[in-house]
C-alpha cells in the first residue's frame, strides 16, 4: 500500500514536470514510421501453442493467421485463411483455403499446413498447454491441395470462435524441422508482421510483412516497424512514455491513468474488456454450514453491494454493470435476468427474515483488485456482514477452494477474448471445483448448450440456466473491468474489448 | 592452514547443500507449481496435463534427489516456462549482473573510500559531517525510491541518461549508482573508523616523526593496513549486489539474474529460482570462504580457533 501510494506521488512528480516545464521532443517515431511498445510480461515463447498469456495472444494475432478472422467491430466472421466453411454434420466441418498465400519465409501456403498444424497441436502427446483451445479437434484430412475437413470429438458450437483467434496455422516443413523450441524462437507465419529480432524477456522486433495478401480482412499493415520491449515497473514505462521513448502502453494502473490524462501529448484511453467480475458463494454447504446456504443471505448480499457505484468510480472508463453471468456480447448472454439494484433496506430485511438480524462473520477470498474488494467489504458491513479479506496469489486461492475452504469469493473471467458464453458460464457450473452452486439443472442446460449447434435450441438452454443462477443469486455478477490504454496523441489506435491491440490496424496520423 | 582451509571448505559445502533442500521444499509448499504454470484462467484438465508432464506428481524427496544429482553434473533442467536448459538462460544474464555489479561496486568505493579517509582525517568537521550525511541518507533510502528520483532528475528532466535497458553503457550509469550507493554507508564508515584507528598508532607517529610526507603516510602506511577489513566487506557487498540487484533490475529493466528470478518466482518456474538461489548463495559461500581464507593467512590466531 506504501508502495502504491508513494508510486501515485512518483507519477504526480513526473506529470507536473513534464506537463509544466518540459515540451516533449519531436515525435521522431512518427517520422521514422516505427512504433515502440511495452508491456511488464517475459514472454516464454513466441509458439502460441506453448505460452497462456495475453501477450502471447497479441504476437499471434500478428505473425499468424487463422483460418478465420473475428471483426473486433462487428463481431462478424470473415474469411482468413480459409475462403468459406461449412458444416457437413455437428461434427464435422469443410473448408476451403485461400490460395497464393506465403508464409515469411516463403514457403506456400496449402491444406498440409493446416492439416499439419491441426493434427499435432491436437495431438495430446504434443502437450499443448491452453487444452481448452485444441482439445475439441479429433483430427484434420486433406481433401485437395486447398481444402481440409476438420473432425470433431463431438459437437462443439464454439469451433468458429476458436478457429478465428486461437488456432494459428504454422507452417508444416518448417515447425517439423525446428520443433516448438526453435519455432519460439524464430517464428514464421503468414500474418501481417514479421519476427525480425527476439532478444527474450528484452525485446521483439515486427517488420512490417510487405508481401501480406491482399485481401485479409486483417488489412495491410500501416507501420513499418514495431519494436515491443519488456518493461517490468509500471512506472519506469510511465516514464518512457512520457520522454517519448515509448509510444503506447496499456494495463495502466487506474490511479496513474487519471494523472497521464492530464498531459497534452497522451491520449489515455479506459476501454471496456470482456473481462467480468462476479461473486462466488456456497450454495452446498461444501465449507460447512454457512449462512449462505439460505437463498435470502445470498439475496441479501446482492442488494448490499453497489455494483453502480465501484464501477463508476473505482474501476471508471467504460466499466458497466453485468447482471448475467457472462459478458454481454458474448453469443448466448442474456440482460433479463433478475436484477439486483442497490438496497441496503432490502438486504437488512432479508438478513432479518433468514435470523440473521445482527448479521454474521465470513472469510471473503479473492485474488486480484484488492480494492474493489475492500468496497464490497464495506457495503457488506453496513448490512451487518462482517467480510474479513484474505487476498490471496491465483494458484493458493485455487487451492484453497479445492480443499473446500471458500465459501465467498471474488473471481474475474476473461474468456480467452471467446465471444460465446460457452467460455464463461459453461467453465463455472460443471460440478468442478470452482462450480460453487452444484445445480444439476444448471449444468444439464449449459452441457445441452455446448454441445448444440442448433442456435436457437442454444439460446433457450443458456437463457434458461441464466436466469435461474439469477434467480437463485448463484452469482453476484459485478462490472466489466477495463484496460487503461495511454499512447502518443499522434497514434491511431482503437481497443477492443477482448484487450488484444491491433496494431495491423494502427497508424501514425 | 590445510585442515583449517578443509574444515572451511566442509561447512561452505553443507551450507550449499542445506541452502538447495531448504528452497527447494519452501518452494513447493508456497503454492501448487502446476496451477501456476497452466496459467490463471487453465481448467483443471489443463493442469494435470501440466502436472504430469513435469514430473510433479512424485514424491517431493524423490524430485529434490533428482535434481540434485542432475545439478552436480551441471545440469539444472529444463526451465518449464522458456522450455530451454535453465543453465542457457542464466549464463546468458549472468554477463549483465555481473556488469551491473562491478560498475556499482566500483562507483561504492569511488565513493565511500575517499570520503571515509577524508572524514577521518578531519574528524568532527563539516568534512565528516558530510560524509555522514550522504551515508545516513544511502542507508536510509530504499534502493527503489532512489532508483526512481535518478530517473526523474537524469531521465525526465534534464534527459542525460536512458531510463531503462541494458543496451548501451549508458544504460549502466544510473542503475549503477542507485544500486552502488546502498553499500557505500558501509564501506565509508569501516574506512573512516579503520584509518581513524590507524592513525593514532604509534608506527604512523614513528613514520611522520621519521619526516615522511604526509601523503606518503597516509596511503602507504596508514590506509593500506585500514583497508584490509574494508576488502572483505566489499567481498560480502559484491554478493550482495549481485543476488540482491533485484529491485535494481525490475526498476530500470535490466535483463540480469535478479529480474530473472524476480519473474521467475512469480510464474513458479521452479527449476530456474532453484537455480538462481543455488548460484546467488554459492556466490556468498565462496566470497566468504575467500575471505575466511584471507583474514586467517593476516591473522594466525583465526587457524587455531
Amino acid at each position: 500500500m506504501a508502495r502504491r501510494s508513494f508510486r501515485n506521488i512518483f507519477v504526480m512528480v513526473l506529470v507536473l514536470i513534464v506537463g509544466l516545464a518540459w515540451v516533449l521532443p519531436a515525435f521522431a517515431d512518427k517520422s521514422s514510421n516505427t512504433l515502440n511498445f511495452a508491456w511488464t510480461k517475459e514472454l516464454e515463447t513466441l509458439d502460441r501453442y506453448y505460452n497462456t498469456a495475453r501477450e502471447g495472444m497479441i504476437v499471434s494475432r500478428h505473425v499468424y493467421d487463422d483460418l478465420i478472422y473475428r471483426d473486433p467491430q462487428t463481431w462478424e466472421y470473415k474469411p482468413l485463411l480459409a475462403t468459406s466453411w461449412k458444416w457437413i454434420d455437428p461434427s464435422t466441418m469443410e473448408l476451403e483455403l485461400r490460395k497464393g498465400v506465403v508464409f515469411h519465409n516463403g514457403e506456400k501456403f496449402d491444406a498440409d499446413d493446416v492439416v499439419y498444424t491441426l493434427n499435432f497441436v491436437s495431438n495430446p502427446e504434443n502437450k499443448v498447454l491452453v487444452q481448452r483451445n485444441v482439445n475439441w479437434i479429433k483430427k484434420a484430412e486433406k481433401l485437395g491441395t486447398y481444402k481440409v475437413r476438420i473432425l470433431l470429438h463431438k459437437p462443439f458450437p464454439a469451433a468458429l470462435e476458436y478457429l478465428a483467434g486461437n488456432v494459428p496455422i504454422y507452417p508444416n516443413e518448417y515447425y517439423a524441422k525446428v520443433g516448438p523450441q526453435g519455432f519460439g524462437l524464430k517464428p514464421v507465419g503468414t500474418g501481417p508482421y514479421k519476427v525480425v529480432t527476439v532478444e527474450q524477456g528484452k525485446r521483439i522486433v515486427f517488420e512490417k510483412n510487405a508481401d501480406y495478401f491482399k485481401d485479409s480482412p486483417k488489412g495491410q499493415p500501416a507501420i513499418d516497424r514495431i519494436v515491443q520491449r519488456t518493461i517490468p515497473e509500471m512506472t519506469t514505462m510511465v516514464a518512457e512514455l512520457m520522454t517519448g521513448g515509448l509510444d503506447w502502453i496499456y494495463m495502466v494502473p487506474t490511479d496513474q491513468a487519471e494523472k497521464l490524462e492530464k498531459l497534452p501529448s497522451l491520449n489515455v484511453v479506459r476501454a471496456e474488456t470482456m473481462r467480468i467480475g462476479f461473486l462466488q458463494m456456497d450454495v452446498t454447504g461444501r465449507t460447512g454450514d454457512t449462512p449462505l446456504k439460505d437463498v435470502r443471505v445470498r439475496k441479501a448480499i446482492c442488494y448490499a453491494v453497489d455494483r453502480e457505484a465501484i464501477a463508476k468510480n473505482l474501476v471508471g472508463g467504460q466499466s458497466r454493470v453485468v447482471h448475467a453471468a457472462c459478458y454481454p456480447s458474448q453469443f448466448g448472454c442474456i440482460d433479463t435476468v433478475t436484477k439486483y439494484d442497490y438496497d441496503p433496506a432490502r438486504a437488512k430485511q432479508l438478513l432479518t427474515e433468514a435470523g440473521y438480524t445482527n448479521g454474521f462473520e465470513i472469510d471473503f477470498y479473492g485474488y486480484r483488485d484488492r480494492p474493489y474488494g475492500e468496497a464490497i467489504v464495506g457495503y457488506l458491513r453496513e448490512v451487518g456482514i462482517k467480510a474479513n479479506m484474505k487476498w490471496l496469489k491465483y494458484s493458493a486461492l485455487r487451492d484453497a477452494t479445492k480443499s473446500d475452504k471458500v465459501a465467498l469469493v471474488m473471481n474475474t473471467w476473461g474468456s480467452y477474448g471467446v465471444n460465446d458464453i460457452s467460455n464463461i458460464t459453461g467453465q463455472h457450473f460443471r460440478m468442478e471445483y470452482n462450480d460453487f452452486a452444484r445445480d444439476q439443472a444448471v449444468t444439464d442446460w449449459l452441457n445441452e448448450g455446448d454441445n448444440s449447434i442448433d442456435d436457437a435450441k442454444r439460446r433457450e438452454v443458456y437463457s434458461k440456466a441464466l436466469k435461474r443462477i439469477a434467480d437463485q443469486a448463484y452469482w453476484l455478477p459485478l462490472f466489466s473491468w477495463v484496460a487503461n490504454y495511454a499512447f502518443d496523441k499522434d497514434l491511431d489506435f482503437t481497443p477492443y474489448p477482448d484487450a488484444v491491440p491491433r496494431f495491423f490496424l494502427t497508424a501514425w496520423k | 592452514m590445510i585442515a583449517y582451509t578443509l574444515k572451511r571448505f566442509g561447512l561452505a559445502v553443507l551450507v550449499a547443500i542445506t541452502v538447495s533442500f531448504v528452497t527447494f521444499m519452501l518452494l513447493r509448499f508456497s503454492g501448487d507449481p502446476a496451477v501456476a504454470l497452466a496459467g490463471a484462467d487453465a481448467t483443471p484438465e489443463d493442469i494435470e496435463v501440466v502436472r504430469v508432464t513435469y514430473g510433479l506428481d512424485r514424491p517431493l524427496l524423490i524430485q529434490y534427489i533428482d535434481w540434485g544429482r542432475r545439478a552436480l553434473k551441471g545440469d539444472f533442467g529444463i526451465s518449464p516456462y522458456f522450455n530451454q536448459p535453465v543453465e542457457k538462460i542464466i549464463g546468458n544474464r549472468l554477463t549483465i549482473t555481473m556488469t551491473l555489479g562491478a560498475c556499482a561496486l566500483s562507483f561504492a568505493v569511488l565513493l565511500a573510500i575517499p570520503m571515509g579517509v577524508l572524514a577521518a582525517i578531519r574528524p568532527n568537521t563539516w568534512i565528516d559531517r558530510l560524509a555522514l550525511t550522504v551515508s545516513v541518507i544511502g542507508q536510509a533510502m530504499p534502493s527503489f525510491f532512489f532508483g526512481l528520483i535518478l530517473i526523474i532528475v537524469f531521465g525526465v528532466m534534464l534527459r542525460w541518461l536512458p531510463i531503462s535497458g541494458s543496451s548501451t553503457w549508458k544504460h549502466f550509469i544510473l542503475p549503477a549508482v542507485a544500486l552502488g550507493y546502498y553499500a557505500t554507508p558501509a564501506i565509508m564508515r569501516l574506512t573512516r573508523s579503520g584509518m581513524l584507528e590507524v592513525l593514532g598508532a604509534d608506527y604512523i607517529r614513528t613514520a611522520r616523526a621519521k619526516g615522511l610526507r604526509a601523503g606518503k603516510v597516509l596511503f602507504k602506511h596508514a590506509l593500506r593496513n585500514a583497508i584490509i577489513p574494508v576488502v572483505s566487506l566489499l567481498a560480502v557487498q559484491f554478493g550482495f549486489m549481485l543476488g540482491g540487484s533485484l529491485v535494481i533490475e525490475t526498476i530500470f529493466a535490466i535483463n540480469g539474474v535478479g529480474f530473472l528470478g524476480y519473474e521467475s518466482i512469480s510464474r513458479a518456474d521452479l527449476p530456474m529460482v532453484q537455480a538462481i538461489v543455488l548460484l546467488v548463495s554459492m556466490f556468498y559461500v565462496v566470497l566468504t570462504f575467500f575471505s575466511d581464507l584471507l583474514n586467517a593467512f593476516l591473522d594466525p590466531r583465526l587457524r587455531v580457533q
